[in-house]
Order: structure tokens, then C-alpha cells, then sequence
């Protein structure tokens, strides 16, 4: 009896130890650090205040790198939304085939290093890039166009990084969906068109909130594609954070920073998920 | 006149072919079911009327008016789904309005009628719901309010019962009987379910391997199977394989093994040819009178009926008794067997398979 009841603690043992040691400490640490103070001569003290919260709440430069990271995130999980929905029910539609192919297509991006793929997008997106070269030669433009360094140059690649986890949501929701509805419809007068916007569409819809929101929060705190894309010049958050931990060597700072990113994320999710919820309870299961 | 025409309507996928030159024809107002074993080719049947299926050959006629180039959503066919394929993020009232908004109903005509077809499916009071919040009987009836009221021309059912309880699907044939003779729609049903076919139709067509085997009132196609197939599938029955030796005007001559029976008059020709007897028409009777004699090896209880299995010199032999608190022979007793001539039917034999 007993051994009946410590046998399943037992078997998360592994994960929780690897939770409590990766996750948890970190972030406690993190959550600490960010209450002690800085200075430039003798480092960090550990005191207990909320003077860099205080620093970052009470300056405009903050607010615009959050600004930005968020509208980045934004307009990311938007484009992703757009494009990965009609492919996630074109891949529906498929002869399983072409399905299994499709389907490596999407994925695998997902099996190169981040790093490795925003290199590429460098290469393409760049003032010598291939883009631009391309363009040159065409005569279509005198001068080249400036997509490294800029928003709109990380948002193209992080939806190329994010669109996978869009898709996979999508196509889950509409894999439980009755394929005998958009036969109803059909059947009930309803143009193609038509059944996609009122049929479908409204049965992938739990896939596309819930796929906004792994895009979203894993945008608002993506790392590796703006560094690359973005530079020192388009910082977003964690970016940021980099630069205080590593450059200005003011840890308490950038734990303050990226505490705040974690909880407005937390905060926006939480927030989200009540919107779905209460939109389609009754509805969906 | 015909609302509905199939002439050798034929499907082929790769190799296999099936629908086989089906031909058939559904007056108006009629109740016609397509009953048959799965893989049959009833089902595609049905997808080729409604137009999910292009047909290989043959043509469909809805109303004199040649269905091949007409898309499904121009069709105007009323469809019930066997998983009835309801809208889940809409109410009731908006999946039963769907078809008419899709015709650009007006508003008001539109609420008239969402109203009459939730009254004729006695749903009226549940118009707010959504399909989840409800059973699989109220499921069901939306389903059908929704075909209906685009008053459709031809109203098809894709096996409408078969995700229903034993119970509740009785109840909903009753229904389904009542809703269709009050809307008057002419009625093309596809079950694999004999009773359901019996209990709703005015006409059975039953198909087997994609081909039409008999077509033919309940009754008649249960009382006159035109062979073994039809005569096993609608209902229990005894196949006994037998040879005819004479056919008179006034009945037939036939030998099983060293047993000589009477049988009625057949158009069959002498050779080997099928018995087929209902197991509810064998009596017990008299050493005397019997044509066979036997010893129960099987007793079955049904409740309403006992279901003997009599080992006799013919093979073993299915009889029912209504269960009226007499006392049943037991297993083990021997009984004797009798049944009148006109309830043989004589087929012809199964080819050797």
C-alpha cells in the first residue's frame, strides 16, 4: 500500500530533480538578484530594494525596446497565423503521400540549429545579400534595400522559425474536426470559399489561439534570430538582458529586466487563454 | 412520376468496381431504402446522388434533369450524415438556418421556417443549444431539421441510426417514419440495418457486391427472397440444400438426402436448388404429422421468443416460438417438426464458391 503510493513519486523523481535544479533554482536565483544593487566600482551588493525596477519602469529607452520586442512578437504570431492556417488544411486535403512529404517540408526546419538558419537569412537579407545582388542585376533598384537591421528583418525570420509550431496546432484542431461537416455545407449551398470562412475556419480556431500563443511568448523572448538580424542597433528584450549581464557586467539590472519580461509574457498568456476560454466555452470541449 | 433515376450507374475504383450498372427508380414521396452488407456499394451510391463521387457511367436523373455536371452545393438535396456533421460552433437554430441563409432567405421567412422545422422535430424548445450540449437522439433530429428545411426535392440518409443506442434508435425509426410522411419528401435511405429498412420503406432495394439483388416491398422481400443472399439477410432463415426432382402446376417434388418433401409450385428447373424457411413458420406438432424429427440441442431465451436450434436429418434446423408461458421442450427432448408447403421457397442453389 504504501510502496503502491510512493511509487509514482518515485518515477517523476528523475524530472522533478532535473525541474527543481534547471528550472527553479535559476529563477529563484534570478528573482534575487534582481532586488540587489550595482555599482560600478563595487559590483554587486546584496542588498534588498526595487531600485532597478524602478530604473527600468521610469525610463523611455526600456519602454521602447519593449515596445518593440512585443510588436515584433505581435506581428510575427499575425503572419504566422495568415500563412500557416491555409497550409495547415491544404496539408489536411492531402493524398497521405504528399501529406508525409509536406509535412518533413514544414518540419524540417525545425531540425537545424536556430543559429545556422538566421545566418541564412543574413546572407539572403544583407546590403551585399543575395536579395539585394539579385535586384541590382535586374536593374530594378539603384541602391540596395535595407532589410538587415531592422524589425521587419527579424519578423520575416522569426516567422520562418515559429511557423511549424503554428501549423502543428492548426492541423490539430482540424484533425478533430468532422470532415462531414464541409460536406454539409456543400451539400447546403455553400461555395468553397465560403465553407472554409464559415465552416472551417471557425473549427481551427482553438488551433490558431493556442498556436498564437506558443508563437508569441517564444517571439517576445526569442534570442538568437534578433542578436544576429538586429544587432547592437534593433535591440529587443533579450537582447538587452545579454548586453546588461555580459557587457555592463550589471547582473541585478538585467535579472530585474528579464523578470519583467517573464511576467508581462505570463501575464499576456493568462490573459489570453481567459479570452479563448470564455469565447468558446459551451462550444469546444 | 420518377423524382429519381439511377440508370447503370457504375463506379470504379482502380480495379475494383463498386457500384455495378445500378439501376433504380424513386417515385415521389417515396421511401426507398438501399440496404446491403458494408462494402456493398450503397454508400457510394449515395455520394455519387449527392455528388461527392463522380460516377464512372451511367447517369442520375433528379427530376428528368441529368445530375452529371451539377456540383453538389447546386444539387439542392437534403443530407443526413451518419456522424450528422452538425456545426459545432453554431446553435441549433443557425445550423438548421444555414441552407436557407446560403439561398439568401430574407430574415423573416427565414425565422418562419427555422421554426417550423424545429417544431416538426420537436426541438423548438432547445434552439439556443450547441450541438455538444445535446444527445445523440436531439443530435440527430437537428440533423434532419437542417435537410429539411431547404425542402429539398430528394432527402438522403447516410445510415442516420447506426450511432444510436438499441433502444433509442427504435424510437427514432418511429419518428423518422412520422417526420418524413408529414414533410412528404420523397426518401433515399442507406443502412446495412434489415430491420430499419423494413420497419421505414415502402421499397427495399437490396444490393450486394455493387450490383442490385432484389427490389421489393418489406414484406415481399422477406416473404418472396429471390435468393440466398436476400433470404439470410433480411431476418433468420433456414437454408437447406436440397434437389428438385418434378415441378407440377400444383407443387413441387424435392429430396433432401433420403427425406422427400412437398414443396410449393416453382418456376425452378430439376437440379439442385436452395430450400429457404423462416424459423417462425416451423411448428411442433405430432409424431405423425411431422415432415422431420429432431432433438433440441440448443435452447435460447429472447424474452419475447425462444429460439430453438433441433439437430434433424436436414441439418440443423432454427425455430422460433413466441414466448406465451407454455412449457418449451427442453434441451435433449425430441421434438417433432411440421410447416406448411407454401411457406418453402424454393432458390436457386448458391454457386459453388
Amino acid at each position: 500500500m504504501n510502496q503502491d503510493r510512493a511509487r509514482p513519486w518515485l518515477l517523476s523523481a528523475p524530472a522533478l530533480v532535473l525541474f527543481l535544479v534547471m528550472l527553479v533554482t535559476p529563477l529563484v536565483m534570478t528573482a534575487v538578484l534582481s532586488f540587489n544593487s550595482f555599482d560600478f566600482y563595487g559590483g554587486i551588493k546584496p542588498t534588498f530594494g526595487l531600485e532597478n525596477y524602478a530604473d527600468v519602469l521610469g525610463d523611455s529607452y526600456f519602454y521602447e525596446i519593449f515596445g518593440r520586442t512585443f510588436l515584433i512578437a505581435l506581428v510575427t504570431t499575425l503572419i504566422c497565423a495568415l500563412v500557416g492556417t491555409p497550409q495547415a488544411y491544404f496539408l489536411l486535403r492531402m493524398r497521405p503521400l504528399w501529406r508525409s512529404v509536406m509535412i518533413l517540408v514544414v518540419l524540417g526546419p525545425l531540425l537545424i540549429s536556430v543559429v545556422v538558419r538566421t545566418l541564412g537569412w543574413a546572407i539572403l537579407l544583407g546590403n551585399n545579400g543575395v536579395i539585394n545582388d539579385a535586384l541590382k542585376n535586374l536593374a530594378l533598384i539603384d541602391r540596395p534595400i535595407k532589410m538587415m537591421y531592422t524589425s521587419g528583418g527579424i519578423v520575416l525570420a522569426l516567422v520562418h522559425v515559429m511557423i511549424p509550431f503554428m501549423i502543428l496546432a492548426v492541423w490539430a484542431a482540424l484533425q478533430r474536426q468532422d470532415p462531414a461537416t464541409e460536406k454539409a455545407a456543400e451539400s447546403l449551398g455553400a461555395r468553397p470559399a465560403t465553407v472554409f470562412r464559415r465552416i472551417v475556419l471557425p473549427q481551427a480556431m482553438p488551433g490558431i489561439l493556442s498556436g498564437s500563443l506558443i508563437v508569441f511568448s517564444l517571439s517576445a523572448s526569442a534570442f538568437a534570430t534578433p542578436a544576429i538580424l538586429g544587432g547592437r542597433r534593433v535591440k529587443v528584450v533579450s537582447t538587452t538582458v545579454y548586453d546588461e549581464f555580459l557587457n555592463t557586467l550589471n547582473w541585478p539590472l538585467g535579472a530585474a529586466i528579464a523578470i519583467i519580461l517573464l511576467v508581462s509574457v505570463l501575464a499576456i498568456m493568462v490573459a489570453w487563454n481567459r479570452l479563448v476560454e470564455k469565447r468558446f466555452a459551451g462550444v469546444f470541449e | 412520376m420518377a423524382i429519381l433515376e439511377l440508370r447503370d450507374l457504375t463506379k470504379r475504383f482502380g480495379a475494383t468496381t463498386a457500384v455495378d450498372h445500378f439501376t433504380l427508380s424513386v417515385e415521389k414521396g417515396e421511401f426507398v431504402s438501399l440496404l446491403g452488407p458494408s462494402g456493398c456499394g450503397k454508400t457510394t451510391t449515395l455520394q455519387m446522388i449527392a455528388g461527392f463521387e463522380t460516377p464512372s457511367g451511367g447517369s442520375i436523373l433528379l427530376n428528368g434533369r441529368d445530375l452529371r455536371s451539377v456540383p453538389a452545393r447546386q444539387r439542392g438535396l437534403g443530407i443526413v450524415f451518419q456522424t450528422y456533421a452538425l456545426f459545432p460552433h453554431m446553435t441549433v437554430e443557425e445550423n438548421v438556418g444555414f441552407g436557407l441563409e446560403m439561398r439568401k432567405v430574407p430574415g423573416d421567412e427565414r425565422r418562419r421556417r427555422i421554426a417550423a422545422a424545429l417544431d416538426l422535430v420537436h426541438l423548438s424548445h432547445l434552439s439556443g443549444r450547441y450541438p455538444r450540449q445535446m444527445s445523440g437522439g436531439q443530435r440527430q433530429r437537428v440533423a434532419l431539421a437542417r435537410a429539411l428545411v431547404i425542402e429539398p426535392e430528394l432527402l438522403l440518409l447516410d445510415e442516420p441510426l447506426s450511432n444510436l443506442d438499441a433502444k433509442l434508435r427504435e424510437e427514432m425509426q418511429l419518428e423518422l417514419r412520422r417526420i418524413q410522411q408529414e414533410a412528404g419528401v420523397t426518401t433515399l435511405l442507406v443502412t446495412h440495418d434489415q430491420s430499419e429498412a423494413m420497419a421505414l420503406s415502402d421499397r427495399i432495394a437490396v444490393m450486394q457486391g455493387g450490383r442490385l439483388i432484389q427490389e421489393a416491398s418489406p414484406f415481399e422481400a422477406y416473404d418472396r427472397p429471390t435468393n440466398a443472399f436476400v433470404s439470410t439477410f433480411l431476418g433468420k432463415s433456414n437454408a437447406i440444400d436440397a434437389h428438385l426432382e418434378e415441378t407440377r402446376d400444383d407443387g413441387a417434388v424435392l429430396r433432401c438426402g433420403d427425406i422427400r418433401l412437398a414443396g410449393p409450385p416453382s418456376p425452378a428447373r430439376p437440379g439442385p436448388v436452395l430450400i429457404s424457411l423462416r424459423p417462425e413458420r416451423i411448428e411442433l406438432c405430432d409424431a405423425a404429422a411431422a415432415h422431420v424429427s429432431g432433438r433440441v440441442g440448443e435452447r435460447i431465451f429472447l424474452g419475447d421468443q425462444w429460439l430453438f436450434k433441433v439437430e434433424t436429418s436436414l441439418g440443423e434446423l432454427l425455430v422460433v416460438r413466441p414466448n406465451s408461458g407454455r412449457r418449451e421442450p427442453e434441451p435433449g427432448e425430441t421434438v417433432h417438426l411440421s410447416w406448411r408447403t407454401e411457406h418453402l421457397r424454393i432458390l436457386a442453389a448458391e454457386p459453388a464458391a
